[in-house]
């Protein structure tokens, strides 16, 4: 069963062509991870599937509904963890999650039981009453993860999630995202190869808005003709590989 | 009540910038007393209490068009609003949710002015109360200034063209400072063509109980408030579909 079905997505912008007649599949449950260059399009690719960007042509289906069609029902499928870290800096980590609970519409049981729930998940607790703005990046992106799952979305978007941080952060936030496999759809973009090798079911790498490859990253390697990820994708990236 | 979160979110941003409550709600204060410490010395019919209390009032609400659009384009800049247009927020709820924080801060800095105005002579009459209810207006005009100006611009050049410029403009073309009857001409045209000293006007018509003197300052004020609100509007939806 698909989670996300694309066909032909394409955006233009005047003479760009952000994504060029994008086509491909996610399954239920799957981590997914688009790679590629600077302007490969990935950005674009995932504003168009959470609705934020229209797409200039194709479609593509989240659970069954229509991103041209039926953006309201595809944004209550969907959260997204931006590029940048997107938290309200002046309040804190708790107020910060009770605004992601009251914009959908959750009661105060519900607002509580879930609270306690992710700050246990993304261990929160210690930073819980910090303001936002004063907590450091890899704080401030498990908060940001955090605000994403506020709305049990069947489909997460993490735009480099671990852009930026330190090892430990780094790796603790792979801790996370691990423990979120199977149970949440994940589109993950990453100019870490080495994450995307780690953490994905399947790599889909872009180049200049177009699919160039999409598969595991054990058959990424071996197509391109190397047993190191980062050599694969460089190989593809430079058209060596094929 | 999705939008009244977002509001109370936008509210906690705007109180707990210490600037904020500094220019907001401290500066009108500062300058009641100042000129009305001029005024004792070297009295001026136009810095009589009657006269200035309003004034400084409207004046203060240019530092509500300061704090609407350093929220939006502070919001702008970084991937919250993204990560919020991706929730069942309506674009309503946005612009409501940025405006009605606002109003009260609005209503208590007026409140604040007029108690300063009492305490340096200002006879207390129901007036005064009537004066704060019509500071509502005229707050919204401001604040849809701010909208607009959040809408476009980033919050550093907000900083200068809300924080300098505006405020400047707004309180030249105001009637508050110095008497437009003493420049004319030109002037004098193009800030009766601009809803500043008409609110000025409307504030100090209110507080005399001149309540024919309200019109047509009032039409000014909610004519420009509902055209400004509906461009702050348009464009805000159109940063929106840029995202």
């Amino acid at each position: 069963m698909y989670a996300i079905k694309i066909e032909g997505l394409t955006k233009k912008y005047k003479d760009v062509v952000a994504v060029d007649n994008l086509s491909l599949s996610v399954c239920k449950g799957e981590l997914f991870s688009l790679l590629g260059v600077n302007g490969a399009g990935k950005t674009t690719t995932i504003k168009m599937l959470s609705c934020l960007t229209k797409p200039t042509g194709g479609d593509a289906f989240l659970n069954g509904k229509s991103i041209c069609k039926e953006s309201a029902a595809v944004k209550s499928l969907i959260a997204v963890s931006p590029q940048e870290t997107a938290v309200a800096p002046g309040l804190s980590v708790l107020e910060n999650l009770e605004l992601m609970c009251g914009v959908h519409g959750f009661t105060k049981n519900k607002q509580n039981a879930k609270i306690a729930e992710l700050t246990e998940l993304l261990g929160l607790k210690s930073v819980i009453k910090k303001k936002a703005g004063k907590l450091s990046g890899g704080w401030q992106r498990r908060l940001s993860i955090a605000m994403a799952l506020i709305s049990e979305p069947e489909i997460l978007f993490l735009d480099e999630p671990t852009l930026g941080l330190d090892v430990l952060a780094r790796s603790d936030l792979w801790d996370i995202i691990r423990s979120l496999k199977g149970t949440v759809t994940i589109i993950l973009t990453t100019h870490y190869m080495e994450e995307a090798e780690a953490l994905s079911d399947r790599i889909a790498i872009m180049k200049d808005g177009r699919l160039l490859i999409c598969d595991t990253a054990d058959k990424i390697k071996k197509t391109a003709g190397t047993d190191n990820f980062e050599q694969a994708f460089i190989r593809y990236a430079r058209g060596v590989a094929k | 009540m999705r939008m009244l979160t977002f509001a109370k979110r936008n509210t906690k941003e705007i109180l707990r910038d210490p600037l904020t409550v500094f220019f907001g709600l401290g500066f009108p204060l500062v300058l009641i007393l100042l000129l009305s410490a001029i005024q004792a010395n070297i009295p001026v019919e136009l810095f009589e209490i009657e006269r200035l209390a309003p004034g400084i009032t409207v004046f203060g609400l240019a530092f509500m068009t300061l704090f609407s659009a350093t929220i939006i384009a502070k919001d702008r800049g970084t991937s919250l609003l993204q990560r919020l247009y991706t929730t069942p927020l309506t674009p309503m709820d946005f612009i409501l949710g940025y405006t009605l924080p606002i109003v009260p801060i609005s209503v208590a800095q007026s409140v604040i002015c007029y108690i300063a105005a009492i305490i340096l002579g200002l006879d207390i009459t129901v007036n005064i109360l009537y004066a704060v209810v019509f500071i509502i207006p005229v707050s919204v005009l401001y604040i849809s200034i701010g909208l607009l100006c959040g809408s476009v611009f980033t919050d550093k050049q907000v900083g200068g063209i809300c924080g300098a410029l505006l405020t400047n403009l707004s309180a030249w073309l105001s009637g508050v400072w110095f008497d437009l009857d003493l420049v004319g001409g030109a002037f004098k045209k193009i800030a009766y063509a601009l809803p500043f000293v008409h609110a000025v006007e409307l504030e100090r018509a209110v507080l005399t109980g001149d309540f024919g003197g309200v019109f047509p300052h009032l039409w000014w004020v909610l004519g420009y408030s509902v055209v400004i609100l509906i461009l702050a509007v348009l464009l805000f939806l159109k940063q929106m579909k840029k995202q």
